[in-house]
């Protein structure tokens, strides 16, 4: 057998794992700190936040450093691309938690709770989506579907076409395209979560609709706001991706993190389509 | 199975291994995934004893009614506490200490797939273990709401439930990093010729464990994401006045609950598939049956959750459907208690330490078993549910059940780990004597709770109280046995008879093809299988 090829990879010692657990556990007693109004919350967050970049710079250019370096053979990229595959599908397990709390509240609980037998504990509560419950006194708007939501569904749908548009650039060879889609789709990323931004701005001052507002605010605006995290996310490591781009990384096999980004940014287009039509639309 | 591997010890100082840290900075940055499995098992074996101490704490109380030591509200914190520290911190945490110990030595790969995530999966634990344990000390305490965190009391509960909350989102992360370790390593690092159906019995069960985890750990993120913006951010998902509905909780909860009980479970059917085989020296009966076995079994446990859930008020319906699913999971669960059993039909048995933990495993597992689904039939839960039956029920499946597997495990593959063999005397007499006083401490809580006694209370009426005085003196009982354990681990890590590459006669694998202590790197190159006959 061959003696390269068979030769396995396992990474140096590192000290990232322990800066992380100790980023990660800064920002989780900050956050409890700080949601507890106790007052150094927000500072060991920011701590928190601060480690954490640091472990992030640290470990990916490690990773970068010996990717480019040529120490990863075929049986790494694999195992790379198990590894994102069934990260992704925890990803859309924690959606689906969501989303099925949005399904059992519209289908079981609110309906539920305007039924015959209820109707001495809530007099006059009617069960029509959206609701937010039957002690919720206010008046608002619920957000339509076709303004703001519908562009921005045509804007991810058009950043997954320029995306994989300069994925074709990267296995050409033609590094003008590639870059030139991946600016294209930061930039529709970016015009999307402005967008998103403004609608929340809409939704609190002009409809009255905010997280507060019964089940209705709280499914709309957890499930979207998780969405637009990841979007900003995977907007962010499309970012470093470009930026790797422009340092001459990737050749036109070999070039499995751009991949990775670009199979992320996929599952948050789907993620929107979903949300598009049962959180907006239906 | 039989091996060659001319690669194997002799490149332990190979290249690309210059430098490694000395002293607690090896620990902390390892990327080796045996020093990584024994950081799991020690702390495993940290938190079993934490856990431990408040199970005492509770039996303590639970002696005599009346309130004896402790106030009501510290008393559900113990069990809060216990409950969480031993499922997270002690029983999963054991297991995955085995398979990073032992997976890659059975496929005969290097290492584990990502080494360096392999080492952050470990050290988050410690946070998380900290947090749960400091919240003790906090305001108003640790959460009191039962491992379960049921809304409305964990919504109204103070500082030590928000701990709680993020000690269960860092345990997620670090499960769901764990198992896309575990679950890529096994489909990706095999060595040449170890197809997926020669594969040994343990690494089925982790790749179906690790598919588990990654399904259901993101899903209980979500619930106590959602406990979390309900607490503080005015989000009505569990309040009915919003729209929402405590019992929502409850169905994302066992969504995650019921797969995870598998989780703890099949590792350990994992573990005791090496084990009989390999003091009965047969191999292990209906290989393809068990590998079916463990599959549906996984499947099933995502579509039976709500008979957690019998008396929260569903439709007869909605009873019946989960009462059949759960009884349905019995069959392969018992097609793996049948074949092990018929794994040991005619075999030359002997009965050292592993052993026997093995066979009190396949005892006690099965009244576990047999108990559940007695607990699945609908009529029988309402009169059952949330009593010290339902208590009795998941302590045979978990102590005598997972537990004792992992006990199996130690004693069956410290010989390899430490290139000692322990003192077998001192190993039966730590079976006897748990198996013993496990069941004096959990057999008459069946008795308890068909009378009626509920669990997660203090103070009980006064006719439960002989059967409470019994089961205290086991438990007790119970947590003085495990400093034995601990006594004759470390007197194998310091010492004793040398072990051979195979101390047991009839066991098999790629992990007894290397020597006894096994090198620090066991591959470097993929071993060449080269009988096709037999699996391990
Ligand atoms: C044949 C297999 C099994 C069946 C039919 C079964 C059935 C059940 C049922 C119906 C309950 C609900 C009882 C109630 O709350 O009224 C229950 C509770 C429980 N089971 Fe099982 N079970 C089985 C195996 C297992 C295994 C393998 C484990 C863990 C290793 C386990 C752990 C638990 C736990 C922890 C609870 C209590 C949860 C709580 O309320 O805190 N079970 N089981
Ligand atoms: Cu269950």
């Amino acid at each position: 057998m061959n003696q390269q090829a068979s030769r396995y990879f396992v990474p140096d010692p590192s000290h990232f794992p322990l800066v992380g657990s100790a980023a990660l556990f800064l920002l989780a007693s900050g956050a409890v700190l700080w949601m507890n109004k106790l007052a150094p919350g927000p500072y060991v967050v920011l701590a928190g936040f601060v480690v954490l970049l640091f472990m992030l710079f640290g470990w990916f250019g490690r990773v970068i450093d010996e990717s480019e370096g040529g120490r990863y053979n075929k049986q790494v990229d694999v195992s790379f691309r198990w590894g994102m595959s069934w990260f992704i599908f925890s990803e859309v397990m924690f959606f689906a938690a969501f989303f099925g709390a949005l399904f059992y509240v519209r289908v079981l609980s609110v309906p539920d709770l305007a039924s015959a037998e209820q109707q001495l504990l809530w007099p006059g509560f009617n069960a029509d989506w959206p609701s937010a419950g039957p002690k919720f006194a206010e008046q608002f708007t619920p957000m339509g579907a076709m303004g703001i939501p519908l562009i921005n569904t045509l804007l991810l749908l058009s950043s997954g076409a320029t995306l994989t548009w300069a994925h074709w650039g990267l296995v050409a060879g033609k590094r003008g395209q590639l870059k030139l889609g991946l600016m294209l789709t930061i930039a529709l990323g970016l015009i999307f979560l402005s967008l998103q931004v403004y609608e929340y701005v809409h939704a609190y001052q002009d409809l009255n609709l905010k997280l507060t507002t019964g089940v209705y605010g709280s499914t709309f605006f957890m499930l979207t706001g998780f969405h637009g995290l990841h979007v900003t996310i995977g907007a962010t490591m499309l970012l470093v991706i470009l930026f790797r781009v422009m340092a001459g990384h990737f050749k036109p096999d070999h070039h499995f993190a751009f991949e990775a980004v670009a199979w992320y940014w996929h599952f948050v287009d789907v993620v929107w389509l979903f949300l598009f039509v049962v959180v907006y639309w239906l | 199975m039989e091996a060659t591997h001319a690669h194997g010890a002799g490149h332990a100082h190979g290249d690309g291994h210059s430098h490694h840290p000395k002293g607690i900075m090896r620990w902390i940055t390892t990327t080796n995934h045996k020093d990584i499995g024994t950081m799991y098992l020690w702390f495993s074996f940290a938190m079993f004893m934490v856990g431990g101490v408040m199970a005492l704490i509770i039996r303590a109380e639970l002696f005599q009614p009346g309130l004896q030591y402790v106030q009501p509200e510290f008393f559900n914190q113990m069990i809060t506490l216990h409950g969480l520290i031993m499922v997270f911190g002690a029983i999963m945490p054991a297991f995955v200490g085995f398979a990073n110990w032992m997976l890659p030595m059975m496929i005969g790969a290097p290492d584990m797939a990502f080494a360096r995530m392999n080492n952050w999966s470990f050290w988050l634990l410690p946070p998380a273990g900290i947090l749960l344990t400091a919240s003790m000390f906090v305001p108003g305490g640790a959460a009191g709401t039962g491992w379960t965190l049921y809304p409305p009391l964990s919504i109204q509960m103070g500082i030590g439930m928000d701990m709680a909350i993020f000690a269960v989102h860092i345990l997620g992360m670090s499960s769901i990093m764990g198992s896309i370790n575990i679950v890529t390593t096994i489909l990706n690092l095999r060595a040449p010729g170890m197809t997926l159906m020669r594969m040994p019995m343990f690494c089925w069960t982790w790749l179906i464990t690790g598919f588990l985890l990654i399904a259901v750990m993101p899903v209980l993120a979500g619930a106590v994401t959602m406990i979390l913006t309900d607490r503080h951010f005015g989000t009505s998902f569990f309040s009915a006045a919003g729209g929402g509905d405590p019992v929502l909780f409850q169905h994302i909860f066992w969504f995650f609950g019921h797969p995870e009980v598998y989780i703890i479970a099949l590792p350990a059917f994992g573990v005791v598939s090496h084990v009989i085989p390999a003091f009965a020296r047969k191999p292990i009966f209906g290989y393809t049956s068990m590998v079916y076995a463990i599959a549906s079994i996984a499947l099933i446990s995502f579509i039976v959750w709500a008979h957690h859930m019998y008396v929260v008020g569903m439709p007869v319906a909605g009873q019946l459907y989960f009462m059949y699913a759960t009884i349905l999971i019995a069959v392969p669960t018992g097609v793996k208690v049948f074949n092990w059993v018929a794994t040991m039909w005619r075999g030359s048995m002997t009965f050292e330490t592993p052993m026997l933990f093995a066979l009190g495993f396949l005892f006690l597992f099965t009244i576990g078993g047999f108990t559940g689904l007695v607990l699945s039939n609908t009529a029988i839960d309402v009169q059952l549910q949330d009593t010290y039956y339902v208590v009795a029920h998941f302590h045979y499946v978990m102590v005598a059940g997972a537990l004792f597997s992992a006990f199996a495990a130690v004693y069956y593959w410290l010989p390899k780990w430490t290139g000692h063999m322990y003192d077998e005397t001192l190993g039966k007499w730590h079976f006897w004597l748990s198996i013993v006083s496990f069941n004096i401490a959990f057999f008459p809580q069946h008795f308890l709770g068909l009378a009626g006694m509920p669990r997660r209370i203090p103070d009980y009426a006064l006719q439960f109280a002989d059967f409470n005085q019994v089961s205290t003196i086991g438990a007790f009982g119970f947590g003085l046995s495990q400093l034995l354990f601990l006594y004759v681990v470390l007197k194998a890590i310091r010492g004793g008879e040398k072990a051979a590459a195979k101390p047991w006669e009839g066991a098999t694998g790629l992990e007894w093809t290397v020597p006894s202590p096994a090198p620090y790197h066991t591959f470097e190159e993929p071993p060449v299988l080269t009988e096709a006959k037999g699996h391990a």
